[in-house]
């Protein structure tokens, strides 16, 4: 299914990573966003609620951002593509909703323009701390999908994938974009409608008194239905059986559950995005993302030009973290060097995959600014003297 | 090769720090087909802060986003001459809102350029575009740009009633450019090129 060419905005533009995210939305069809606007995420719903009146759609701004995180789903329940907007604070205040999103299989996206924290933090100032909340800030066991871009072309593409991979999967999807990126503008081409591909909802075909509303189906995700189409269902947070009815059964428990996380290895295993050069010969191999793979990329041609057999392993679909090509990686390398805007997060996948089988070295930040190419450049090269 | 012009526009919120910088990128990326990044940095105020934007101008995509030592610094602000001089590159230029930035010591090597910025869009009737004044001077004492590229990013970066007003004002810091650049010889000492307080009319 292509594009609804009423959102898309072709041409080539001189765009920030907010406005370009905000592209993306319209372009993947989304026509509902419900927001409580906080820097550096702003720009973002500010330029939806501006456009969204001539492409035909609605935008809320709510009274906080737990109204914000499920006034979007009950939009996607009732048939719309929809999404919600916000940093670091207003992150934290969502969490339960995301839970909500994992458990009733709503599929949806929610945009974190990443500043420093904890609390306040820095409201204009970058970082990359939330990913390891992005993965596990509601509570229970749950699969979600995290996108990392690191250009403003790529917070429109990222947002396209990011709708569409919510729909196949039916999990809420985190587009991580950190503050530079969010406010760094470069040129960003919008293609033709038709060349937008847009992966429909997952509609049944079953009659209504066939169907069931958990019932897993291809690649174990269930069939939705819109509000008013005259099909009977229920929905809840608590633990449900292939009707949507409350189960407190163990196991109805055990099967939704894993399922929950189950249908997500398609994308750990080999589906993941992620951009890589200098694989074939590396001993030391660099894995970032966000604006943090740009810096990267500084340190990793000096580290060349000295020399040093470094490669490059950019993180674009960061969860499902890539097991098992680290993991590969690991067996043939001497070290990773993981450069990231937080004391460590990421890193520990990393070290997980490698499993002792190569060093791993952390290069942190506190945020509030981008690394040194130098520092990374130098972990590059005690990485290569192990 | 890459060919890479790193660019600082600096001053107070409010002047329009952001929309220079906004056009100065897009002339490089849209209108003239290379590549260019702009990132900004502004404290939490809306006007009256400092504000300093950065562009890269290059023929090839650009991985690293941030200015290092720019080649070129516009700076509308005694702060923000203050702040930035002492990065701009060994040869790098300097173009200072002459009325509001106080010259002290130049490093060595570097060519300066006044503009009565400010009092050039007064001139106009309207002290906001004195950015795009900026912008036109800019164009016409560096070369970096097409001054077309330049002028058509003024006219798609502006509200269509304020276009006439932001393409003379553009004008305008152009052809004061040209002018200095004429005067000088292009040689750019800074005593030969920026009049002193007392001397401008």
């Amino acid at each position: 299914m292509h594009a609804d060419p009423k959102g898309v905005l072709t041409g080539v533009h001189f765009l920030d990573g907010d406005h370009a995210c905000c592209e993306g939305t319209l372009a993947a069809g989304a026509r509902f966003s419900a927001g409580y606007p906080i820097t550096p995420s702003t720009e973002v719903v500010e330029r939806f609620a501006s456009r969204i009146p001539t492409v035909g759609g609605i935008f809320i701004q709510m009274e906080d951002e737990l109204a914000a995180s499920i006034a979007i789903q009950g939009a996607v329940w009732g048939g719309a593509k929809a999404f919600t907007v916000t940093s670091g604070p207003g992150y934290s205040l969502m969490m339960e909703h995301i839970g909500y999103a994992a458990m009733t299989e709503t599929p949806c996206v929610f945009v974190n323009v990443q500043r420093g924290g904890p609390s306040t933090g820095l409201p204009t100032l970058p970082a990359q701390a939330d990913m390891m909340q992005a993965r596990w800030g509601s509570h229970g066991d749950y699969g979600i999908v995290a996108l990392c871009p690191s250009s403003p072309q790529e917070c429109f593409d990222l947002t396209i994938e990011a709708f569409n991979l919510s729909e196949e999967f039916r999990v809420p999807v985190m587009m991580m974009l950190d503050e530079c990126v969010g406010h760094m503008t470069e040129k960003v081409v919008i293609p033709k409608a038709e060349e937008i591909e847009i992966t429909p909802r997952r509609f049944t075909k079953e009659p209504p008194e066939k169907f069931h509303v958990y019932e897993p189906k291809e690649n174990q995700v269930p069939e939705m239905v819109q509000a008013g189409a005259g099909y009977r269902f229920h929905i809840t947070g608590l633990t449900h059986d292939e009707r949507g009815y409350p189960n407190m059964n163990i196991d109805a428990q055990d099967r939704l559950v894993r399922r929950l996380q189950d249908k997500l290895k398609p994308l750990a295993n080999g589906r993941g995005l992620c951009e890589t050069e200098n694989l074939e010969d590396a001993e030391v191999v660099v894995v970032s993302y966000g604006i943090t793979a740009r810096v990267a990329q500084r340190a990793l041609q000096l580290a060349r030009r000295r020399g040093i057999r470094a490669g490059k392993f950019r993180l674009i679909t960061a969860w499902p973290f890539p097991l098992e090509r680290i993991r590969e990686l690991a067996g043939r390398v001497k070290a990773f060097v993981v450069p990231e805007l937080n004391l460590g997060q990421m890193v520990y996948e990393v070290e997980r995959a490698a499993a002792g089988q190569a060093a791993v070295l952390s290069v942190t930040h506190a945020g509030g600014g981008v690394h040194d190419p130098e520092a990374i450049l130098n972990a590059i090269v005690e990485a290569a003297r192990l | 090769m890459q060919s890479l012009s790193e660019i600082r526009i600096a001053g107070f919120g409010g002047q329009g720090v952001i929309l220079a910088a906004m056009v100065v990128g897009k002339a490089g990326a849209i209108h003239q087909g290379g590549y260019a990044t702009m990132t900004q940095s502004f404290g939490p105020e809306a006007r009256g802060g400092s504000s300093s934007a950065q562009v890269i101008l290059s023929n090839e995509p650009i991985l690293y986003p941030y200015v290092t030592q720019p080649d070129v610094l516009v700076v509308m602000s005694q702060e923000a001459y203050t702040r930035f001089t002492p990065e701009l590159k060994h040869g790098g230029t300097l173009i200072i809102e002459q009325d509001l930035v106080r010259l002290g010591q130049v490093p060595a090597g570097v060519r300066v350029f006044g503009v009565p910025a400010t009092r050039l869009a007064e001139e106009l009737g309207r002290k906001v575009v004195l950015n795009i004044v900026m912008v036109g001077f800019f164009g016409a004492v560096t070369r970096l740009l097409d001054p077309d590229a330049l002028r058509k990013a003024v006219a798609d970066s502006v509200p269509p009633a304020l276009q006439k007003l932001n393409l003379q004002a553009f004008d305008k810091g152009f052809e004061y450019g040209t002018l200095r650049i004429s005067q000088s010889g292009e040689s750019g000492d800074a005593e030969s090129i920026i009049p002193t307080l007392e001397s401008v009319p």
